[in-house]
C-alpha cells in the first residue's frame, strides 16, 4: 500500500539547488553540508558513540561496568541459555508493543481525521491540547493515574460515596500496563497520522464520489493509501517506543546483549521503513 | 448521506472530547491531591488546603532543584536553537549530496526510547571517566533535542521560497546581510516554535535526566524519587506547579508565536 501512494505522482516540491556562490571553501563541502555540521558532531558524539558503548559493554564481564577492559563471550553464551527468561520477556515486550501500536491506530484515527476535515478554526486549539501533556513528565502523568485507581482513591472513593463494593484492583496489572503505554504514546501516533492525512487532496476523494464510490472504497482507495506515510511512521514510533520501554531493566540486570538486538532491531526498522518515505513531501506540504 | 455525514462529525467530536477528558484526568487528580489536608491522598476530600503548596514554595531544596531544571532547560534551548536552526537548513533548504542520507540520521535518536539512551549515554560518560552532573545532562537533553528542534524549524523552511534569498543575493547584499535581513525574519516563527519545544521538552524530561544528571536533580527526578520513597503532598504540589508554568510558557510562546506570524503576514 506504502509503495502505491509513493509512486503517485508527488507534487513538484521546490527544493532547486542553493544558488552557487563560488568561495574559497565550497571547494572543501558544499554549504549544505557545512550547515549539517554541528548536527553531525553532537549525533556522533552523544549517539552513535554511546550505542558503541553499549556494544562493548556486551563484551565486559557480567554485572560489572568494566568498559573496554575486560572481555568476555559469557554475554553472549548467556542467550543461548535454554532456561533464560529473556526471550520470555522478549515476547511480552513485543506483544505490548504490537497491542499499543494497532490500538493507538484506531484510537488516534478518527481525531487526526477530525484535525484535518470536522475541527476547522478549531484545529488548532485541539493540536494544543493534545501537545501539551508531552511537556509534562510521564511520571507525573502516570502517577496521577496511580491517585485515580489505588485504594480510597478517585475511583475508589467515588463509587464507595454511591454505595458500591469500591472500584477494581487493577493497579500493576498487564491491563494496565497496555493502559499507560496507550497513555503516554498517544501524541507520537496522532501527529504523524495527521500529517498523512494532510496530504490527501480533497479535490481527488470529491472526484472518487462523483465516479460513484461509496464511503468505504473512498476510504480504502484513496484515503488510507495516499495517508500512509504518516500512518507509517506513527505506527513505527509507538511500536519502537513501546518495545523499548521495557528494553531498560534488561540492561540494568546485566543483559546488555538484549538491549543491542533491541537497539539492531529499532535501527533497521526505523531505516527499512524510512527508506520507502519521501521526508520532504510528508514535512514540506502542509 | 447527509444525516450521515452529521453522524460521523458528530462521533468525531465526541470521541475527541472524550480521549481529551482521559489525557487530563491524571493531571486533574494530581492537582486534587496537591489541595487535601492530611498526609495521605483519600477521596473524596474532607477538608481543602493550601499549606501542602505554601510548604513547597518555602522549601529551600526544592527551590535549588527548580534552578537546576531551569538552568538545564535554558542552555538547551539556546544551543539546540542554533545547531538545529542550521541543521533544518541542510535538512530542507539545501540541496546537497548526503541530504537524504542526514534526514534519516537526524531522525533516528527520536526513534529512539530515551531511557536506552539515557543509559547508553551513563555507559558512555563512566566509560570516558566524566563526571556526572546537571552538564552532562544538558548533553543529554541535546542529543535528543536537537533532532526534534531541527524538524519543528525544517517545516518552516520547507515553506520558504529560495528565490527570496537570491534575489537579495542579485541586489548585492553579502551572506551576512541575506542572513539577516531575509532569511532570519522569514523562519522566525520556526525558529520561535522550536525553542518553545526545546526549553518544554527539556523541563519536562525525566527519562534523560534520570540517568545522565549524576548527584543533581531536576524537577521530574526529585518528583520520581519522592514517589518511590517518602511521598508527601508537596510531590503533587510540585508536580501541578511544574505543569502550570509549562502551560503558561506555552500560552506566552504561544502569544509570542501569534504576533509573530501576524506581522510576517503584514
Amino acid at each position: 500500500m506504502a509503495q502505491t501512494s509513493l509512486s503517485h505522482p508527488a507534487a513538484p516540491v521546490s527544493l532547486e539547488a542553493a544558488p552557487a556562490l563560488p568561495t574559497k571553501r565550497d571547494a572543501l563541502l558544499s554549504l549544505g553540508a557545512r550547515c549539517s555540521l554541528p548536527v553531525i558532531v553532537l549525533l556522533a558524539v552523544g549517539f552513535v558513540a554511546p550505542l558503541i558503548a553499549i556494544f562493548a559493554y556486551s563484551f565486559a564481564k557480567p554485572r560489572t561496568f568494566e568498559v573496554f577492559r575486560s572481555f568476555t563471550l559469557v554475554n553472549y553464551a548467556e542467550i543461548f541459555n535454554v532456561n533464560n527468561t529473556v526471550w520470555l520477556s522478549f515476547l511480552w515486550s513485543l506483544g505490548f508493543a504490537f497491542a499499543t501500536c494497532a490500538l493507538l491506530a484506531v484510537i488516534a484515527y478518527p481525531i487526526a481525521y477530525g484535525l484535518n476535515r470536522v475541527f476547522g478554526k478549531w484545529s488548532s486549539l485541539v493540536s494544543i491540547l493534545f501537545v501539551f501533556p508531552l511537556f509534562v513528565s510521564e511520571n507525573v502523568r502516570l502517577y496521577g493515574w496511580v491517585l485515580f485507581f489505588i485504594k480510597n482513591g478517585v475511583l475508589d472513593g467515588t463509587l464507595k460515596m454511591l454505595g458500591f463494593e469500591g472500584g477494581p484492583q487493577v493497579l500493576y496489572q498487564p491491563p494496565m500496563i497496555l493502559a499507560g503505554m496507550l497513555y503516554v504514546y498517544l501524541p507520537f501516533m496522532l501527529f504523524p497520522m495527521t500529517l498523512g492525512l494532510a496530504m490527501v487532496p480533497r479535490d481527488l476523494i470529491d472526484a472518487a464520489r462523483d465516479l460513484g464510490a461509496n464511503r468505504w472504497q473512498i476510504w480504502r482507495e484513496v484515503e488510507l493509501p495516499l495517508a500512509m506515510p504518516g500512518i507509517l511512521i506513527g505506527m513505527l514510533l509507538t511500536f519502537v517506543l513501546g518495545i523499548g520501554a521495557v528494553a531498560e531493566a534488561k540492561i540494568l540486570g546485566g543483559q546488555s546483549v538484549i538491549v543491542i538486538s533491541h537497539d539492531i532491531f529499532i535501527g533497521a526498522l526505523t531505516l527499512a521503513v524510512f527508506s520507502r518515505l519521501d521526508l520532504d513531501r510528508l514535512l514540506g506540504r502542509r | 448521506m447527509e444525516q450521515e455525514k452529521a453522524r460521523t462529525r458528530l462521533f468525531i467530536w465526541l470521541w475527541t472530547a472524550f480521549v481529551v477528558v482521559l489525557l487530563y484526568l491524571p493531571i486533574a487528580c494530581g492537582a486534587l491531591a496537591s489541595l487535601s489536608k492530611g498526609r495521605y491522598f483519600a477521596f473524596p476530600i474532607r477538608a481543602f488546603t493550601s499549606e501542602w503548596w505554601e510548604k513547597t514554595l518555602d522549601s529551600i531544596e526544592i527551590g535549588m532543584i527548580v534552578q537546576t531544571s531551569l538552568l538545564v532547560a535554558a542552555l538547551v534551548t539556546v544551543i539546540s536553537v542554533v545547531v538545529a536552526f542550521f541543521g533544518a537548513l541542510a535538512f530542507a533548504r539545501y540541496d546537497w549530496k548526503g541530504r537524504r542520507l542526514f534526514q534519516k540520521i537526524v531522525i533516528l535518536p527520536i526513534f529512539f526510547p530515551q531511557p536506552v539512551l539515557g543509559l547508553a549515554l551513563l555507559l558512555w560518560f563512566s566509560a570516558v571517566g566524566i563526571q556526572t552532573s546537571w552538564l552532562t545532562a544538558v548533553f543529554a537533553h541535546l542529543v535528543w533535542i536537537v533532532p526534534v528542534v531541527t524538524l519543528v524549524i525544517a517545516i518552516q523552511v520547507y515553506s520558504f521560497d529560495p528565490s527570496l534569498e537570491e534575489a537579495a543575493f542579485d541586489l548585492g547584499a553579502t551572506r551576512w546581510q541575506v542572513m539577516r535581513e531575509v532569511t532570519l525574519p522569514i523562519l522566525w516563527p520556526g525558529i520561535w516554535s522550536g525553542a518553545l519545544f526545546a526549553f518544554l521538552l527539556s523541563w519536562g524530561n525525566f527519562p534523560l535526566s534520570l540517568y545522565t544528571a549524576g548527584a543533581d536533580s531536576t524537577v521530574p527526578k526529585w518528583l520520581y524519587s519522592k514517589m518511590v520513597a517518602g511521598y508527601t503532598p508537596m510531590v503533587p504540589a510540585l508536580g501541578t506547579m511544574s505543569t502550570l508554568g509549562a502551560a503558561s510558557a506555552l500560552l506566552l510562546g504561544g502569544l509570542v508565536l501569534w504576533l509573530l506570524r501576524r506581522r510576517a503576514a503584514a
